[in-house]
């Protein structure tokens, strides 16, 4: 360590894993259900995906969690978002592929990808 | 990246309880679920609700479970962390509302808690210093050493109010100053972490839970004085908390925040741990400066002042590891952010240990200024077994007691102080009414006989003088003319002793003697123990009323001292009664009466 820089680079390195224990609902919640059902259709692999993504790019105040049957099951892999103040978005159908894109566009840009969401899937 | 932190409480207390085995338990069922790349397992400091032990976290739910045990793991594995259902019936009950776990800082116990001391406490794993730099940890130190000068340090401190958590409550900056303007070719900074009070346990909590703190702020010292070597004097008993600070200096030296020309600045700054045997008086300055040097540890005169001749004759600060604990989140935060907590003469906050007569025993801490009665009733969830408070000691066997009816004085070093107590170190032992203050005021004693040093004869011999009174008091053999020797010893001893151990040891025989002299005078005129402790003025009778004449009682009897036959009254014989109680226990009807 050489400077204040350096260690305040560490810092903010090291803060990107530790928001996750902040009680703190600020934060924007990605929720897989992982229920019997979920882990069945393929659950596991997106919360990997998702969990990578956002360590990847070091993205603070977002958390991913799991939750149990959401009582779609028939649309499983299901993926929630809660960001704070607005209507939760509900995804369904998941692959890592488009849990990728799910970060980068709804929890990066704001824009949540509509051919994903229940709403288009069921119609 | 892990998606889910489980923190595991690896305090004294919950080690203690378990958590040891808990974390392997865990650690290898998360390996059989597949989760230990998702799931990552963190022996944290303590969280303090010890009484609940042992205690653990889930996040990023936030869930809390209490009292866990080895054979709950493989359900927390595979009901939470692999398929998100948080376990219900392990969680503490005061985070369950309306079927919705609410978040911990939401409880009775946290809610009027504030945590600057033990902010890293129970949040990061004390054994890897990359979660304290996640938390800010280092940066007061880099802001020192690059931006600021010695004396705006000093000033810094001085301007926080900030005033020593050892017991005193002498004004940190002030102290800095003194050792600032010392010339000598050496100095040291010295951390006391010898925490000899019975049932404090703040300072073991902050060097378990959190040690970089204390080498952080003691490197912010010696640059504030002009130190390059520190120690920190800590009692061989407390063997997790030596261990994790050992670790901590060692990767603190790796990644150059201590050592040579840290932040290249120049500055340079080393520290080492000195062990200490556990005597009491070896928290007295002296005698632990005396003791890292190698020798005896007594007290010696003052003047001359540590600041001026400490360790090894140079100019030394020794500060407590509370206050040590403070200091770094005051050069981040600012003088006035810490100057915005407390009373006007106590700023910030203080960490007690909870003990005694209470239903949440553990770790607090409180901004100044709050009440003993928010502290007993709120934070402490009031006293079991819906008895009444009757006073809580502070200060340890060099403090005092505050009873009920002051209960609403808020804790500040200045209104303990007016009361007949003090701050101390952070002990704080809630007593009930099952409890009796000439008794209280006989354990303090027998404490302070044993760890007198010997070196002065009104603490060697005062202290033993004072200890037979008592004995006699409690034992119905006084008489009202020791009450005033009593008094007029204490004065004595406290004025005449060389160190504080001997200048406060009587405080607790005064305080008591204040708010309760009613209790000591029932000792000796009417030879009765209110409370029903002494033993020797117990008696135990049988109500002839309601006794069945079951016989239980005689056969428990050790002493035979029971008579009577199948169905009659029995009796109690007075002369061969031991006053173990035993029958007491035994009898399902009530009928035999201690008074
Ligand atoms: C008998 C005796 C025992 C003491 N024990 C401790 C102790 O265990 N820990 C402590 O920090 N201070 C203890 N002190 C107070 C220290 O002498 C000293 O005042 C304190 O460590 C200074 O640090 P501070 O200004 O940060 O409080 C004790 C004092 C006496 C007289
Ligand atoms: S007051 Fe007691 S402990 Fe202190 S130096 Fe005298 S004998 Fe030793
Ligand atoms: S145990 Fe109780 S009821 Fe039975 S003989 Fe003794 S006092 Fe009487």
């Amino acid at each position: 360590m050489k400077s204040l820089e350096e260690l305040k680079a560490l810092r903010d390195k090291m803060a990107a894993n530790m928001g996750i224990r902040e009680d703190d609902s600020d934060n924007i919640r990605i929720v897989v259900g992982m229920a019997t059902c979920g882990i069945a259709a393929g659950a596991r692999p997106v919360l990997h995906a998702l969990t990578e993504e956002v360590a990847k790019r070091g993205l603070k105040n977002v958390t991913v969690a799991q939750t149990g049957c959401i009582g779609i099951c028939q649309y499983e892999p299901v993926v929630e978002v809660f960001c704070p103040g607005k209507e939760k978005i509900t995804y369904v159908k998941m692959t890592p592929e488009k849990a990728v894109r799910i970060v980068n566009d709804h929890i990066v840009n704001g824009n949540p990808v509509n051919e994903y969401t229940i709403g288009s899937t069921v119609k | 990246m892990y998606r889910s932190h489980v923190l595991v409480c690896g305090g004294t207390g919950c080690t203690s309880s378990g958590s040891g085995r808990i974390v392997e338990a865990l650690e290898k069922e998360i390996a059989a679920a597949g989760l230990s790349e998702e799931v990552k397992v963190v022996k944290t400091g303590c969280f303090g609700l010890c009484a609940l032990g042992p205690i653990m976290i889930v996040y990023p739910e936030g869930a809390f479970y209490s009292m866990v045990k080895e054979k709950d793991i493989p359900e927390i594995v595979s009901e939470h962390l692999l398929k998100g259902r948080i376990v219900k019936r392990l969680l503490y009950s005061e985070t369950v509302k309306e079927d919705e776990v609410q978040s911990l800082s939401q409880t009775q116990f946290y809610s009027k808690q504030l945590r600057v001391a033990l902010r890293n406490c129970g949040v990061i794993d004390p054994e890897n210093i990359n979660e304290y730099i996640a938390y800010d940890g280092y940066q007061a130190l880099g802001k020192v050493l690059t931006e600021m000068t010695p004396q705006q340090v000093i000033d810094t401190i001085k301007a926080s109010g900030l005033r020593g958590r050892g017991g005193a409550g002498f004004p940190t900056g002030t102290k800095w100053s003194f050792a600032a303007a010392s010339v000598a070719d050496q100095k040291y900074v010295c951390c006391n972490a010898d925490e000899g009070d019975p049932g404090a346990f703040m300072d073991r909590s902050v060097l378990e839970g959190d040690p970089h703190v204390v080498i952080e702020a003691m490197a912010i010292a010696g640059y504030a004085i002009g130190a390059t070597q520190g120690y920190v004097y800590i009692r061989a008993e407390y063997p997790i908390a030596v261990k994790r600070l050992s670790i901590a200096i060692e990767q603190a030296r790796e990644m150059g925040m201590l050592g040579k020309n840290i932040f290249g600045s120049g500055f340079d700054f080393n520290l080492e741990i000195r062990l200490g045997a556990g005597a009491f008086v070896c928290g007295e300055e002296t005698a632990l400066m005396t003791s890292i040097e190698g020798h005896r540890g007594e007290p010696r005169p003052r003047p001359p002042f540590p600041a001026v001749k400490g360790l090894f004759g140079k100019p030394t600060v020794l500060n407590n590891v509370e206050t040590y604990a403070n200091v770094p989140r005051i050069i981040l935060k600012g003088a006035d952010w810490f100057a915005s907590m407390g009373t006007e003469k106590s700023k910030g906050t203080k960490v007690f240990a909870l003990g005694g007569k209470i239903h949440n025993t553990g770790l607090v801490e409180i901004p100044m200024g709050t009440t003993l009665r928010e502290i007993v009733e709120e934070i402490g969830g009031g006293i079991p077994n819906g008895k009444k408070f009757k006073a809580a000691q502070t200060g340890g066997p060099s403090g005092g007691c505050i009873p009920a009816s002051l209960i609403d004085t808020p804790i500040d070093y200045d209104n303990l102080i007016a009361i007949g107590s003090m701050m101390g170190s952070g002990g704080l032992i809630v007593m009930d009414e099952d409890t009796c203050m000439v008794d209280i005021a006989k354990f303090f004693l027998e404490f302070t006989v044993d760890e007198s040093c010997g070196k002065c004869t009104p603490c060697r011999v005062g202290t033993k003088r004072l200890y037979e009174i008592l004995d006699k008091i409690s034992k119905g053999k006084g008489e009202m003319e020791d009450l005033d020797r009593l008094v007029e010893l204490a004065n004595y001893i406290k004025s005449n002793s060389l160190c504080g151990l001997g200048q406060t040891a009587p405080n607790p025989v005064l305080s008591t003697l204040r708010y309760f002299k009613d209790e000591y005078i029932a000792h000796i005129k009417d030879k009765t123990c209110p409370a029903g402790v002494c033993k020797e003025l117990l008696t135990y009778s049988i109500d002839p009323e309601k006794c069945k004449g079951c016989t239980l009682c005689a056969r428990v009897c050790p002493a035979d001292a029971i008579s009577g036959t199948v169905k009659n009254p029995h009796k109690i014989d007075r002369n061969k009664c031991l006053k173990c109680g035993a029958c007491m226990e035994k009898c399902r009807f009530g009928a035999i009466v201690k008074n």
